[in-house]
This record gives C-alpha cells, sequence and structure tokens, in this order.
C-alpha cells in the first residue's frame, strides 16, 4: 500500500489506516455499549432494593433456658439463638484449634458466652442442621448435625466433620439490655 | 437439493415463493433411511413426542398457574380440584417430565452402545448432549413451580452449588435467587424461564435433525450407506414404524398417569414449601440421581460439584476418546461387556443417589464414580487399540440378507 508504485492516488494509503481507525474505534464503542447494554439484564436479576431494605429482628432472651435453644427468622433465614450450658461452653472453648476446618477460638463466636447466636444454615448447601429441639440428633459433637450430607457442628458451632467447608456464620448482633437482642 | 416435481398447482405456487414442500419431502419421502434400523431408533422421535405434550400441557397449565410463594401451592391444588381436567392436564405434564428422561436415556444409551457419537456426527452428539443439559435445567426449574418442601429444599441445594465457586460463588448464588435466600424473586424468574428453555429446546432439537440430515441415519451394523440397495424411503416406511412406537408408549405412559400418577414424585412435595424445616431426607428426581451420587461421593464441596458437571461434560468429548475406527458394538467382542458394565454402573449411581450418604452407601457410590470416569476416560481410549474387532459385513444389505440366511 505505502510502497505500491502502482498511480494510487496520492493520500490513499493514510485515507486506508483512518478507515482502519474508525472501524475499530467504532467496533470497540459498539462492542463496549452492548456490554454496558448487557448490565442492565444482569443486574435486574439481584436483590431489589425492597429486598435489600435491611430488615433486623429483636428476639427477647428471658424465655430461653439454660441448654434450650429457639429459631428466629431474620432477612427470611433462620436464625439460632441457643443458651448454652456450662458443659458446652466448656467444650467448646477446650477444643484444640488444630482439630478445627476453620480455626476460630470460642470467644471470637460469641459475646457472652452463654448465648451463641448462628445463621442456621448449613454451610454446605444450604439445609437447615438438626439440634434445635431436645429430640433432634446433634451429631458427634454436641452442636448440630445436618442430615442432607451430614455435616457435624460443635457447640461453638464450629464444622468439625462432613462435606461443609466453613463454620456456621455468626450474625451482625447487638444486646439491648441483657435479655434482648437485635439481629442485623 | 433438487426440487421434487409438484402436480398440484397451489402447492407448485407456494413452493417457488416459499420451499416448504421441498424441504418436507427432502426430510421425510426423499430422505434415504437406512433399511435396517432396529427399535432402539424409535426413541428419538418419541423423545420429540414427548416434548410437544410437556409443551401443550405446560402452556394450559400456566393458564392457572400463579407463580407467587403465597399462592403457588395453592394454585397447583386449584389445577388438582378445581379446574376441568387439571388433574389430567398436571399428571401428563408431571409424567411426561419423567418419560421425556426416559426416552432421551434410552436414545443416548442406544447411541453410546451403537458409536452413534463417531465421525461425521460429532457435532449432532454434542447438540444431543446441549438438548440434555436443558431438559435438565427446565425439569429443575420447573419442579420449583408447585412449591413443595421438595421444590424449596431442591432448589436451594442446587442453587448452593453454585457457592462452591471460589471467590464469586455466593455472589453468584445472590444473582440467582434474587434475594438471601430461595424467596419469591426466585420461584418468579424459574417460572419465566421454565416458560422459555423448551422454546430453546425446540430450536436445538431442530439443529440436531438438520445434522442428522445431513450426516445421515447411523445404523445398528454401524457400517455407512453406500448406494440405494441399502436404503429405503423415511416415508411411509419409518413413519408408520414410529407411530406405532408412539402407540406402545402411549399404552404405557398413560398406564402410569391413570394409575400410578405419582409413582415417580415424592410425597414430601404435597407439603407446602416450608423455609425453617428441612425434610430429613432431601431426594432429587430420579432423573438427577446418578449425578447426585456422584456429587455426594467427593468429600469436598468443590470437588463434588466439580466432578458432577464433569461427568457429563466429559461426554462431550466421547468422540475423540473411544478411539477405536469400529463404530457399533455389535462387532466389538470386548466393548460390549464394558458397555453392559458401565450402564450397570449408571444404575449403581442412581441407586446411591437415592439413599442417604452414610454406612456402605458411601464407599459404593464412590466406587462406582471412580468406574464412571475410569470407563470413560481410560477404558475406552485403551480398548480401541487392544481390541481385535469381529469382521464388518459389506454393507448395509449384506448384513441384513445375512442375518435372514
Ligand atoms: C422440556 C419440557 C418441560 C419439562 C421437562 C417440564 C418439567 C416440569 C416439571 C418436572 C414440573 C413439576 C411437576 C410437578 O411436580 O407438579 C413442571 C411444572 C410446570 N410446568 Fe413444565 N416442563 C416442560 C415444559 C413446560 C412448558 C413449555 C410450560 C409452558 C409454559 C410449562 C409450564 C409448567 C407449569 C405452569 C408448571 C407448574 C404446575 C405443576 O406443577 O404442575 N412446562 N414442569
Ligand atoms: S447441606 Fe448440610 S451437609 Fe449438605
Amino acid at each position: 500500500m505505502a510502497h505500491s508504485t502502482t498511480a494510487a492516488p496520492s493520500g490513499s494509503s493514510q485515507g486506508e489506516s483512518r478507515r482502519d481507525f474508525l472501524l475499530i474505534a467504532t467496533s470497540a464503542v459498539g462492542a463496549v455499549g452492548t456490554a454496558l447494554a448487557v448490565w442492565p439484564f444482569v443486574h435486574s436479576m439481584n436483590p431489589a432494593a425492597d429486598t435489600l431494605a435491611l430488615s433486623t429482628t429483636e428476639v427477647d432472651l428471658s424465655k430461653v433456658a439454660e441448654g434450650m435453644a429457639i429459631t428466629v427468622t431474620w432477612q427470611g433465614k433462620p436464625v439460632f439463638v441457643r443458651h448454652r450450658t456450662a458443659d458446652e461452653i466448656k467444650s467448646a472453648e477446650e477444643a484444640p484449634l488444630s482439630d478445627l476446618r476453620e480455626p476460630t477460638p470460642d470467644k471470637d463466636r460469641v459475646q457472652k458466652p452463654e448465648w451463641l447466636i448462628l445463621v442456621g444454615i448449613c454451610t454446605h448447601l444450604g439445609c437447615i442442621p438438626m439440634g434445635q429441639k431436645a429430640s433432634d440428633p446433634r451429631g458427634d459433637f454436641g452442636g448440630w448435625f445436618c442430615p442432607c450430607h451430614g455435616s457435624h457442628y460443635d457447640t461453638s458451632g464450629r464444622i468439625r466433620k462432613g462435606p461443609a467447608p466453613l463454620n456456621l456464620v455468626v450474625p451482625k448482633y447487638t444486646f439491648l439490655t441483657d435479655s434482648q437482642i437485635r439481629i442485623g | 437439493m433438487s426440487a421434487p416435481a409438484f402436480n398440484n398447482k397451489i402447492i407448485k405456487w407456494i413452493d417457488e415463493r416459499i420451499p416448504l414442500f421441498t424441504v418436507l419431502d427432502h426430510s421425510t419421502s426423499s430422505y434415504p433411511t437406512p433399511k435396517n434400523l432396529n427399535y432402539w431408533w424409535n426413541f428419538g422421535s418419541l423423545a420429540l413426542f414427548a416434548l410437544v405434550i410437556m409443551i401443550m400441557t405446560g402452556i394450559v397449565l400456566a393458564m392457572n398457574y400463579t407463580g407467587h410463594t403465597s399462592m403457588a401451592f395453592d394454585s397447583v391444588e386449584r389445577i388438582m380440584r378445581d379446574v376441568n381436567y387439571g388433574w389430567l392436564l398436571r399428571y401428563l405434564h408431571m409424567n411426561g417430565a419423567s418419560f421425556f428422561f426416559i426416552c432421551v436415556y434410552v436414545h443416548i444409551f442406544r447411541g453410546l452402545y451403537y458409536g452413534s457419537y463417531k465421525a461425521p456426527r460429532e457435532i449432532l452428539w454434542w447438540l444431543g448432549l446441549l438438548i440434555y443439559l436443558a431438559m435438565m435445567a427446565t425439569a429443575f426449574m420447573g419442579y420449583v413451580l408447585p412449591w413443595g418442601q421438595m421444590s424449596f429444599w431442591g432448589a436451594t441445594v442446587i442453587t448452593n452449588l453454585f457457592s462452591a465457586v471460589p471467590v464469586v460463588g455466593n455472589f453468584i448464588v445472590t444473582w440467582l435467587w434474587g434475594g438471601f435466600a430461595v424467596d419469591n424473586p426466585t420461584l418468579n424468574r424459574f417460572f419465566s424461564l421454565h416458560y422459555l428453555l423448551p422454546f430453546v429446546i425446540f430450536a436445538l432439537v431442530f439443529l440436531h435433525l438438520v445434522a442428522l440430515h445431513t450426516s445421515k441415519s447411523g445404523n445398528p451394523s454401524g457400517i455407512e450407506i453406500k448406494g440405494p440397495q441399502d436404503t429405503i424411503m423415511f416415508h411411509p416406511y419409518y413413519t408408520i414404524k414410529d407411530l406405532y412406537g408412539v402407540g406402545v408408549f402411549l399404552l404405557v405412559f398413560m398406564g402410569f398417569v391413570f394409575f400410578a400418577p405419582n409413582f415417580f414424585g415424592e410425597p414430601d412435595n404435597y407439603i407446602p414449601a416450608n423455609p425453617m424445616v428441612t425434610p430429613p431426607h432431601i431426594v432429587p428426581e430420579w432423573y438427577y440421581l446418578p449425578f447426585y451420587a456422584i456429587l455426594r461421593a467427593i468429600p469436598d464441596k468443590l470437588g463434588g460439584v466439580i466432578a458432577m458437571f464433569g461427568a457429563i461434560l466429559v461426554l462431550f468429548a466421547l468422540p475423540w476418546l473411544d478411539s477405536s475406527k469400529v463404530r457399533s458394538g455389535r462387532f466389538r467382542p470386548v466393548f460390549k461387556w464394558f458397555f453392559w458394565l458401565f450402564l450397570a454402573d449408571c444404575f449403581v449411581l442412581g441407586w446411591i443417589g437415592g439413599k442417604p450418604a452414610e454406612g456402605n452407601y458411601i464407599p459404593i457410590g464412590q466406587a462406582a464414580t471412580f468406574w464412571y470416569f475410569f470407563h470413560l476416560l481410560v477404558v475406552l481410549p485403551l480398548l480401541g487399540r487392544l481390541e481385535k474387532p469381529l469382521a464388518l459385513p459389506a454393507s448395509i444389505s449384506a448384513s441384513v440378507l445375512k442375518e435372514k440366511a
């Protein structure tokens, strides 16, 4: 092109590179524009504003006797509130960290040792583990047992055995009074 | 494609403007079909028949179904009790899904035995696998619609599979749900997609048939068509044979619809969804059980998910994994035994998938998972090199005449 020996009209090489530039620039703008246009479609499937609006749940602890547990709903999810016995606290605190899959000491998972607050969703595939009712199986470590694929959680809600990769999640919560918490 | 001569003036007039009749003619009357197809070749047309049943019943069900968590369960019960013939339409749709999968599974194993995936039919095979994947997605989302306990917990467990993806897993799951748990936004989008995907399947079936009519049907001998003596016209010979198959299919299918409509279902799905109580034993629909068994055989979350998806994806490579030049299992004395072993292995996986993950079920499931991959990734490539196939007949026609003699 630039070295063309035929009598090309002067400026043709320049013209072609200008065309190339225009072609590439237009294509680039078109591609970016298309990509941007996809976003509203994708994002429309993310949680809507009303779903996102942070909901909180308040729980009265005074009716939960030692050794008992209740399940409350927070953002459509079950939350376990367990009033732990001295034995349960002891076994949670004494479990050697080297035995844990996601090593977290018990004191980092509670604000007051007797109250254990957890999102009651198995970190494997989302079932609700058993262990809230006195008649439920609690697994090999005295906490919770997920019947779906056999995950065992200890009295701190930490994963000890089975396919789940992580500990049960501790949600954000605050003590409003000694016997009242707000989750969220 | 030379246009056939039409006598009828109107047909001729239309065909010159849009070649509908030429296409029809090429894919029926003048479509040369091997003359030795056995009954295993019926299941493709049966699968198409099942798809038509699903779309027809689905559209009328959708006229009475409500895609909202507070009303979905009751709207399905209303279909069952109050809507005229609603019970029939729903039972046709419910059992139709199972029979669709039965046909497709027979169709796939037919392909595995007769080497239907080998050149020049690789893309035909891929399109079939894409149809299969789309069917699994469609049936999964359909099962969520009645919003019973199994609907809800099945949806929860399956969508949570994506949380195994490193880093972005939780974002994907939230995006799939449109919230922080399976809830109304999830049900709504599943209904939308459940309506859409069958039509995507229809388009894929169309492409599947275009590929079929390009490479032509295979046949039990695995030898290609060599001349007109090997073929007969599709219409009327195979149209009538396929119709006969439809008759037998309907006999069995309607038997279930009328006399055992809940045979394939789970009683727990007649309990309304309760996000606060997980049923003690979650089982997916029977057609997913082998893959569910593979998922649970691997004691690691991400590993299990990879193995499960891998079990299907590996089938895309089958045309290259099976190194044998001989197509049909009929002429492969060793392959034949491995084929039946593989089929048995899939049944074992299906059985394990329906059992709780405990005790002896765990090692059996792991052994069966191992064999599934071992067969496809090691046995097939080696067999093609080591096995000595039987002598092939000279032609399709010769193979048929020899059988008769
Ligand atoms: C590939 C084809 C299809 C498959 C495999 C399929 C599968 C299913 C399954 C397994 C169910 C749950 C049945 C139950 O337990 O109640 C279902 C429900 C439903 N499907 Fe489909 N479906 C297909 C096509 C369609 C189409 C085209 C529509 C039309 C819009 C549709 C509309 C519905 C509706 C409204 C329900 C809820 C009512 C009910 O549960 O019976 N389906 N589908
Ligand atoms: S969901 Fe709990 S073990 Fe799988």
